[in-house]
């Protein structure tokens, strides 16, 4: 066993978990913005709880892919051009939703809001599945040959390990939502949210915890076992703690549920990265995918500094906005007001002069 | 259309259109961040709105540039694979190391910046801006070491076939890096000058039209104030002050791309001869730069070309640094290429049905020739724009011209021209390779990739054309809402982007009424609500 493969193997299963924990709650709001909240300014809490800090999450996607390719370019080149139309469908996702967090608040008219609700709402599912079907299938093997390239037509990557990583990740991001929301509004929401979670959470964990045991089953390893069963243990206790109303042990229990899931499920599949489907002999694994000992202790150096140092300005961020969201301190929605009011220009410029047939337009904006 | 032909159009687009964001949200974020920071020194309101109205416009794109991004990072492995396989252990280093040391710091800090106006003092509030527009300033290095290491590979070894790095400090300290770095960050603030240069003259404008700013006797402007939100004197001053910075931005940007681009294309003329030939149209070799060439540039065949105004010894001049060195041109170029990397493309399965084809070693003489000319022309007509902008108001006064206010305007767009065309003349000008070779002593030998064997064998052109025309769609109808929306509230002023300016007028006039002038000032507190976020989506 090669150690810095090995490290980055560890690495890149860390930055998705981190991925997973962190956009695992803001891809749920996301799609709690159509399920669960009830009207606009439910909408605006629930936004205004990942406003600050659902960019940085979205950039552990974006470390993580980019760490695949500095460390595993094998991995990389064949998962992402073997996935080719669902990532494009997830990336198509992603930008609709970033897009939309920024401008739904920028015209202020009910239309314009619906449709940034639903490219949130749908944007966040989308790319919750697919993530979640993409991850599942490194997991569990694609139809690859012996370059990495995937043999079969555009959708020969299909499996129900899609399905079920797909479901994995959109039923877990709406509970870990939920236990984030009741731990990040106040008022109706965080109620709302609490019972909402402890009816929903004990049938939203199951699909990844099938993908936990079907991986288990596939390449466990009996300490692999041990991590499904603590992740058992840590769901349900998020589970009774929310009953209870420790909404924020109950959100931790919650990660920790993920943590162990991540964890069992990149331990079984270690050394393998991607197992072929079509011959075992395929296989890319942390040997023949990684790049040079050079490169990865390069990379391991910077980061050794870097990453701890990314959790802590996140951490701090999370602490200056640490204070529960609720509708009391939502502002009004401002009306869109134009440098130009038609009042002064009538007064100003001459009748039917150009300042008057310009008016209703630069008003009307 | 085969499968390259389609993943290189899709590239191409993505990428210049990702490109468009990036500059704005660079310039406009130095700019933003030496505002406040005069604002952070002397308190003054003018200062306060404009880091306000600039943000808002500046946030207003960035996140175009954020979503695009993403794009850019998954189509190495997805539409290119065996590129990535074949960079993998040197390339994709700056790609996560962009991640992890810039992508992070500026979404992050760019959290705070935006919802903490209130939650952080003010100087931690304003280095949480400086940290984040660092952050941009070091993802443009990170992605240009990247690239620049496809124009000249450096530190590495060649290991079964494929480039290992050996030196890590050669790949990111390479020349052809430290030259493009600043070329481009000047590039953004073009971009950044004449935005600001532009908007700025539409509200100088639109307050002179609206009978507010009016010409004193000596010819000065007197700033006036109207009962409209945020029209008053302080509004004046934040609009001439705009304008001036963006001039003289503007002035020097292009004074920065000039220099870094001379040093540039110094540097191209050694390390890929063909592309600066081609930008010449230069068959022959000589010492004469063109004006003004004619004939088929697309043919590819020199014979045709015909230069009808050349300037003797300029040429030597770019390349070389004197008037008299003869440069290389197409034709002596071309036997020298045929004689190190083949005629033919190899019969490897992994060219697919392009193994064997004969290689064409000039690249698009129509692009590379008219790309280079547009990206000098534009950047130069911005600068020129931007000193005749800064004489003409002189007096704090805008001509009441409707069209040159239209110009101001449409200048906007100029040094958004320069910059696409430098990065479709830079990039299509190093075909027929995706990795181009080094031809002098100072990269490393037989380091080079054909595109044709770049593209992912396993998707096929369907998929390809289905993702060109997905996200070539989505591109459009999203230029178009983020247009509209930039247009919308650059229209608005300072108040579109301080809600509260108008808030704070309404209330002001309405103590005033109720008792006659008394308790001014603290207008309109919002209360405790405001403590959670500063702003709210």
């Amino acid at each position: 066993m090669e150690l810095l493969p090995t490290v980055w193997f560890v690495a890149i299963a860390v930055l998705w978990t981190g991925y997973l924990f962190l956009e695992g709650f803001d891809l749920g709001v996301g799609m709690l913005m159509k399920l669960f909240a009830r009207n606009n300014t439910d909408r605006r809490v629930l936004l205004n709880t990942v406003g600050p800090v659902w960019d940085g999450n979205e950039v552990w996607l974006l470390t993580a892919a980019g760490a695949t390719f500095a460390a595993f370019p094998m991995w990389y080149a064949s998962l992402f051009s073997a996935l080719y139309l669902p990532l494009l469908i997830v990336l198509v996702a992603l930008i609709f939703r970033a897009v939309a967090f920024e401008y739904r608040g920028k015209v202020d008219t009910a239309r314009w809001r619906t449709v940034w609700d639903w490219a949130i709402a749908l944007g966040s599912f989308t790319a919750a599945f697919g993530i979640g079907a993409a991850l599942a299938l490194t997991t569990t093997g694609l139809p690859i040959d012996s370059n990495g390239d995937r043999q079969g037509g555009p959708f020969a990557w299909f499996s129900g390990y899609a399905l079920l990583g797909g479901f994995a990740v959109v039923a877990f991001a709406l509970v870990h939502a939920l236990a984030f929301l009741a731990l990040k509004t106040d008022g109706d929401v965080r109620h709302r949210a609490r019972r909402w979670f402890v009816r929903l959470a004990p049938l939203a964990l199951l699909p990844l915890l099938a993908w936990m045991v079907a991986l288990q089953l596939l390449s466990g390893k009996p300490l692999t076992w041990i991590l499904v069963i603590l992740g058992v243990l840590a769901g349900a206790a998020a589970w009774v703690l929310a009953r209870k109303g420790a909404e924020g042990k109950a959100f931790g229990a919650l990660g920790a549920f993920l943590v162990c899931a991540t964890a069992s499920i990149f331990c079984a599949a270690f050394p393998v990265v991607i197992p072929s489907t079509v011959n075992p002999a395929f296989n890319l694994t942390i040997s023949n995918a990684s790049s040079s000992a050079y490169t990865l202790g390069l990379m391991s150096i910077v980061a050794a500094v870097g990453l701890p140092l990314v959790i802590a300005y996140q951490a701090w961020t999370y602490w200056v906005f640490r204070r529960r969201v609720s509708a009391a301190h939502i502002p009004a929605a401002h009306g869109f007001l134009p440098a130009i009011a038609a009042k002064v220009l009538v007064g100003h410029a001459a009748p039917g002069g150009p300042a008057a047939k310009h008016a209703p337009q630069d008003a009307g904006e | 259309m085969d499968a390259l032909e389609i993943a290189r159009w899709q590239f191409g687009i993505t990428t210049v259109y990702h490109f468009m964001m990036v500059p704005l949200t660079i310039g406009l974020g130095l700019v933003v961040a030496v505002i406040q920071t005069l604002w952070y020194r002397t308190g003054k309101v003018e200062y306060l709105r404009m880091t306000k109205f600039w943000g808002k416009l500046f946030l207003i794109n960035f996140i175009m540039g954020v979503a695009t991004g993403i794009v850019q990072e998954f189509q190495f492995g997805m539409a290119w694979s065996e590129y990535s396989r074949f960079v993998g252990d040197v390339f994709g280093a700056p790609l996560a190391l962009e991640a992890l040391l810039a992508f992070f710091v500026e979404s992050t800090f760019l959290g705070l910046w935006i919802f903490g106006w209130k939650q952080l003092k003010r100087g931690v509030h304003l280095a949480c801006l400086w940290i984040a527009v660092i952050g941009s300033v070091f993802s443009a290095y990170f992605i240009i070491v990247a690239n620049s290491w496809m124009q000249h590979p450096v530190g590495v070894t060649m290991v079964n076939g494929r480039p290992v790095m050996t030196d890590a400090w050669a790949v990111f300290t390479n020349n052809t890096a430290m030259v493009a770095v600043p070329h481009t960050l000047f590039g953004a603030l073009a971009v950044a000058g004449a935005f600001l240069l532009g908007i700025a003259w539409y509200h100088l404008w639109r307050r002179r039209h609206d009978g507010i700013d009016t010409v004193g006797t000596d010819g000065r402007a007197v700033a006036g104030e109207a009962d409209i939100p945020g029209r008053d004197k302080a509004d004046y001053k934040v609009w001439i002050t705009s304008l001036r910075i963006g001039a003289v931005v503007a002035m020097i940007s292009f004074a920065g791309t000039a220099i870094t681009g001379d040093m540039q294309g110094k540097l191209m003329f050694e390390q890929q001869p063909m592309k600066m030939a081609a930008a010449e149209a230069a068959c022959h070799d000589g010492t004469g730069f063109s004006v003004l060439s004619i004939g088929n540039l697309g043919s590819k065949n020199c014979n045709d070309i015909v230069a009808v105004i050349e300037v003797p010894g300029i040429l030597s001049f770019l390349a070389k640094g004197d008037f008299n060195t003869e440069v290389k041109g197409v034709n002596s170029l071309l036997d020298e290429y045929k004689a190190k990397y083949g005629t033919h493309l190899p019969n490897n399965p992994l060219y697919g049905d392009r193994a064997g084809q004969e290689i064409q070693y000039v690249p698009v003489m129509e692009v590379t020739y008219w790309g280079f000319r547009m990206m000098i022309g534009f950047g130069g007509i911005a600068a020129l724009a931007a000193l005749l902008a800064l004489w003409v108001t002189r007096k704090g006064l805008v001509p009441q011209s409707r069209w040159i206010m239209r110009l101001a305007v449409f200048g906007i767009l100029a040094p958004f021209g320069a910059n696409a065309a430098g990065w479709i003349f830079t990039e299509m000008g190093r075909q027929p390779f995706v990795v181009a070779p080094n031809p002098d002593a100072s990269g490393v030998d037989q380091v080079f990739m054909f595109t044709a064997a770049a593209v992912s064998p396993g998707v096929s052109a369907g998929e390809l054309i289905t993702s060109l025309v997905v996200l070539a769609s989505i591109y459009a109808v999203l230029l178009v809402v983020e247009v509209r929306l930039l247009v919308k509230y650059a229209r608005g002023g300072v108040v579109s982007a301080m809600p509260e300016l108008a808030e704070a007028r309404g209330s002001e006039k309405k103590e005033k009424k109720d008792d006659d002038g008394g308790t001014p000032g603290a207008p309109g507190q919002p209360g405790d609500s405001d403590d959670v976020l500063a702003f709210a989506y």
